[in-house]
This record gives structure tokens, C-alpha cells and sequence, in this order.
């Protein structure tokens, strides 16, 4: 049997636990090259990433980022937070999304499963005004302190937008 | 009398304050001599003894992300150069291998090999680094001018492949800008030749060192399962005893067709990573020369590049003498091939361990959003952990020895 199809089986087997455990909380479910990619309802997110460290072996947090979806055309503005797991020993990685409103982007803190998780949220609210209610010391971290905008959200302009010295209107910007 | 005003980070984790007794505050860094980088820790110190630390970072942030974001595929790998500059060719090509998942792009064996050769010949440079300035930090100098003239070695072969010696861009998305020239297999053999006696010199000072030993045994020590829930990976995941190595758990680049072994340490304590950096440029050693092996008995001996016209830059000589050449070199810098929609996660094995890159594309010329997974800015948090209820010159040691990069840990 190819590897592959092994990891297709875990891959169905992950998305049937969460399925079971959160019959609503699994709103999509895609498969992006070589891995599966789970998206949950918000608040799903932490009890299912419980889940999936406590009974099917995904002990090691890769990855956790923000996003942000500027909306338009229909679509609703929106943050996002994508968390990449990866089980040592089945050697299965899987990754994890969850969608909040701009009006209200705070997800409960992960640091209570994973110590590790403590900078990559700071990371996130440094850079998207993603906001984890019981972080430990839940401040900027890159930035400076003062720093008056979430600069990783769409709507920031990448250069100073108050420069005057500056005239970009022969490279179509 | 009153009370003496104190910050607020005084506060937490006092000590039991005497009349004799008081906590001081020592800012390490953010410039100084012995942190290696624009670092600052506050440190709350009973004495000589390490109470609490906590770290300030963002010295040199260059908003790599947001960069990402305004830039077609072709310009972000000299933004990864200056990730870990110390092994700036194994970011690059983590970065192509990205890419070309997102393509769909096949490599040939070829490429595989000659890419190899540049990974492992930048993780000997990186861990070269890293393990003289251990003996630095220890008080050793005589191993750091030693070994550096090995460093100077591989930046030639790095300048002969490719032009540019800390800051690479080495290769191309799809291969190779140009093949290896006579001159740099000339270079590898010789470096093969030359290097395991300059190592096993190099260990001869410090490995079974008595003084050395001392110093860095049981230093900033660190159990397995706070390792792993710190999300460490790479030599500092191994030190503590964990064979954890993306090479062999998720074999990029033909990884699989070569033997070695993963070394491993017990206590996870700095001496532990010094010998797992230490050993792991010896099995780096037998990969090259597996690779340069693989390469001779290739029947094959021309090709560099993947057969991607829309992706890989036309030959120089054709984009200064030639119309169409000049064209689509234009069109490839400047992102206007068709790129697919999609997100992917590729990994590599870095000098310090598993070096992410999270691209989402959304068909745009750049990525709708790229996340580098940067081990540093992962396993550093665990800093104040490790050091605390040692003494000061323990947490130099330490820090040292997890091998903390400042352009890692920014981005």
C-alpha cells in the first residue's frame, strides 16, 4: 500500500473524530496538495485541538498564525487563525483553521496545551489584533509598544503612507 | 521610612527580602559583547543567580511577512537569505521546494543532489558557528580561529556556485541558475579532503576538554517533554534525546536515498548540544560525499534545472543578446507566470531545526500570505526557563549554545 493512502485513511480518520465530537463545529473540510486542511467554528477551536492532541496523538504544535481576509464582493472581512499540528509518531501533519468576525477577533489561549503557542500569539496580536483571552502577557512583540496599527492586515499600506518625498506614479502603485 | 519604589516586574517571584537581601535588575543587552546579536534580557538576579528573565526581541524586525506579501515569487528569496544568515542556502531552498510544491514542479535527481550538497555544506557553516562560540563563551578561543578558516573554505565553494558568499540566493525555483563549473567540484573535493582533519582538531580541543566539560555539562539543561511542548525541533530537540529530524521524517530533496544517522543527546543540556552539532557535521560530511558520489555514477552530468520554461530564468547569455530571452526574464522576475491557487506548508531541515514556510496563494503575482515557521523565534521562549536559578554566565552559555539568530527570531 503507498504511503499515501495511509495517510488519506488518517487523514478521514482525524476529520470523522472531529465530526463526531463537534457534529456543527466542522465547516469545511479540503485538501491542499499533501495535507488536510480542517476549518472549525471559532469556538470549537480549542476544544478540538484538545482532542486532537489527547486522543489521537498530535503532540507537537508546528505553527500558529493569523490571517486576514479583507472581504469584498460579497465576501465578509474576516481574521483568521491557522494552526499546523504534527504527530510524531504516526509522522502526520494536519492543519487547522478557524474564522472569526472583525468586530470581535478573540480566541481563548492555547498556551494552556501548548507552552509554545505563548509567542506565536503575541506574534498574532502584534500583527493582526487577534486578541487570546487568559494569555499570560499578552503584548506586542515584534513592534514597538506603541505601535498605533495591526501592520499583517490587508488595509496597511506597506510604505509609509504620510511620505511626500517619494513619487511612485511610474511603477503603478 | 518608605518603601522604595520598584518596577512592577520586580514584584513577581521575590524572594523573601532580608534586611541584607535584594533583588537586582540587570539589563543583558541589548547590545553586548557576549550575546552575539542585538538581544535584551531583563534579568531579576538574587546575587549571582538568575531569578527570572525575560527577553525583549524584535530588535532588527523587518517586517519580512508584509514584504512577502508585495513581492512575486522570484524576489522573496533574498528576503529568506537574511533569515538565518549563517546557513542562508538551506532557507533559499527551502523556499524553491515551497514553490515548486505549489506548482507541481518534479526536480531531477540531479538537482536533488546539487541542491544537497549546498544544504549540508551550509549546516556544517552554521553549526561551525555555533559550536566555536560555545568554546568562545567558555573561554576558549584558540577552536574558534581555528575552524574558521574551514568556514572561509565553504563560503568559496557558496562564491563559486553561485557568486554571493553570506547572503546567497542561491538557486533558482526548479534547479540551479547555472551547473556546478569544474571549479567548484574542484573546491567540494577539496574541502572534503581538508575538513575532517581541521574537525577532528577542532574536537580535540574541547570534546573531552576536562575544563570544557565541566563548564557545560549539566548548563542550561532541559527535559525532553517541556522540549517538546516548547515546540523545539532541530539539534537543541536532539540534545535532549529525541531522534527528530525532518530529513527522515519527512524526506524532501531525495533525502530518503542517503544513509545516516540522527545523533542524539541525553540531558539536553549544552554540552549535549555541542556534540550533537558536533557529530551532525560528521554524518553532513558523509552526505556531500554521498552526494558528490551519486552524482559521479549519474549517467546524467548536465542537468541543473527542472524543465519549467515559465519558471526558471533563461541563461544570461541569451538575456543579454537575445529579444525573447530578455522578455521572459522580465516576465518571470516580475511574477507574471500563471500560479496556481492553493496553500501549501513545506518544511526543511535548517540549521536549527524545522524551518517552515506556510504560502497561501490566491493566483495573484504574490502570496495572499506567507508564514515562516523560524525555530529560533520558537524555542527561544523557552530561554527564561532554562536559565532560571542558574547564574549569569550559565545563561551566556546557554543562549550560545541553543544558538539563537537574531535575523531568525525577527524576521
Amino acid at each position: 500500500m503507498p504511503a499515501f493512502t495511509i495517510q488519506a485513511e488518517r487523514d478521514q480518520l482525524v476529520v470523522d473524530r472531529l465530526r463526531a465530537a463537534f457534529p456543527d463545529g466542522v465547516v469545511a473540510d479540503e485538501q491542499f496538495h499533501d495535507m488536510r486542511c480542517i476549518t472549525v467554528r471559532k469556538d470549537v477551536l480549542h476544544p478540538a485541538l484538545r482532542l486532537l492532541r489527547d486522543e489521537l496523538d498530535f503532540n507537537f504544535l508546528t505553527t500558529l498564525c493569523g490571517m486576514h481576509h479583507p472581504g469584498g464582493e460579497g465576501a465578509e472581512e474576516r481574521l483568521g487563525l491557522v494552526v499546523h499540528l504534527n504527530s510524531f509518531r504516526n509522522r502526520h501533519r494536519i492543519r487547522l483553521k478557524a474564522y472569526t468576525a472583525m468586530k470581535d477577533p478573540v480566541f481563548p489561549t492555547f498556551t494552556d496545551l501548548w507552552p509554545t503557542t505563548n509567542w506565536m500569539e503575541r506574534e498574532a496580536w502584534d500583527f493582526f489584533g487577534i486578541s487570546f483571552t487568559g494569555h499570560p502577557n499578552l503584548k506586542r512583540i515584534l513592534n514597538m509598544e506603541d505601535f498605533p496599527a495591526f501592520p499583517l492586515r490587508k488595509d496597511y499600506p506597506l510604505e509609509d503612507p504620510t511620505r511626500e518625498d517619494k513619487d511612485n506614479s511610474m511603477f503603478g502603485r | 521610612m518608605s518603601t522604595p519604589m520598584r518596577p512592577d516586574h520586580w514584584q513577581h517571584d521575590l524572594v523573601k527580602a532580608g534586611e541584607h537581601k535584594e533583588l537586582n535588575v540587570l539589563n543583558l543587552g541589548p547590545t553586548h559583547p557576549a550575546t552575539h546579536g542585538i538581544f535584551q534580557n531583563v534579568l531579576t538576579m538574587d546575587g549571582e543567580y538568575i531569578q527570572s528573565a525575560e527577553q525583549t526581541i524584535g530588535y532588527i524586525h523587518r517586517a519580512f511577512e508584509k514584504l512577502a506579501e508585495r513581492r512575486p515569487f522570484y524576489q522573496i528569496p533574498t528576503i529568506t537569505d537574511r533569515l538565518n544568515y549563517c546557513s542562508s542556502p538551506i532557507n533559499n531552498m527551502g523556499w524553491h521546494m515551497t514553490v515548486e510544491k505549489l506548482l507541481g514542479i518534479q526536480t531531477p535527481e540531479r538537482v536533488d543532489y546539487l541542491r544537497i550538497i549546498a544544504m549540508e555544506l551550509a549546516r556544517i557553516a552554521d553549526h561551525i558557528i555555533c559550536n566555536a562560540v560555545i568554546g568562545v563563551d567558555t573561554g576558549a578561543l584558540t577552536g574558534f580561529t581555528y575552524i574558521f578558516q574551514d568556514r572561509e573554505l565553504i563560503y568559496d565553494i557558496y562564491e563559486e556556485i553561485c557568486g554571493a558568499r553570506l547572503t546567497t540566493n542561491m538557486g533558482r525555483i526548479g534547479g540551479f541558475e547555472r551547473d556546478f563549473s569544474e571549479a567548484v567540484w574542484r573546491k567540494i573535493r577539496h574541502f572534503l579532503d581538508h575538513f575532517p582533519k581541521k574537525l577532528k582538531e577542532f574536537e580535540s580541543l574541547l570534546v573531552r576538554n576536562r575544563i570544557f566539560m565541566d563548564r557545560t555539562i549539566g548548563c542550561g539543561a532541559f527535559p525532553l517533554d517541556r522540549a517538546l511542548a516548547y515546540g523545539f525541533t532541530g539539534p537543541n530537540l536532539r540534545a535532549c534525546g529525541l531522534d527528530h529530524d525532518v530529513r527522515v521524517m519527512d524526506p524532501y530533496c531525495s533525502y530518503e536515498k542517503f544513509d545516516f544517522t540522527i545523533p542524539i543527546g541525553t540531558g539536553g543540556d549544552t554540552y549535549d548540544r555541542f556534540m550533537v552539532r558536533q557529530r551532525e557535521m560528521w554524518e553532513s560530511l558523509s552526505i556531500i560525499r554521498q552526494a558528490v558520489e551519486k552524482c559521479d555514477r549519474l549517467a546524467d552530468k548536465t542537468t541543473y534545472k527542472a524543465d519549467v520554461p515559465e519558471w526558471v530564468l533563461p541563461p544570461k547569455e541569451e538575456v543579454y543578446n537575445d529579444m525573447e530571452a530578455l522578455i521572459y526574464h522580465f516576465k518571470i522576475v516580475m511574477g507574471e507566470s500563471a500560479v496556481p491557487v492553493g496553500e501549501v506548508y513545506h518544511c526543511v531541515e535548517g540549521g536549527n531545526g524545522e524551518l517552515g514556510f506556510y504560502l497561501v496563494s490566491d493566483g495573484g503575482r504574490t502570496p495572499f500570505r506567507l508564514h515562516f515557521r523560524r525555530p529560533c523565534f520558537i524555542y527561544y521562549q523557552a530561554f527564561p526557563e532554562m536559565v532560571k536559578g542558574a547564574m549569569l554566565s550559565d545563561a551566556i552559555l546557554t543562549m550560545s549554545s541553543m544558538n539563537v539568530i537574531a535575523g531568525e527570531l525577527d524576521a
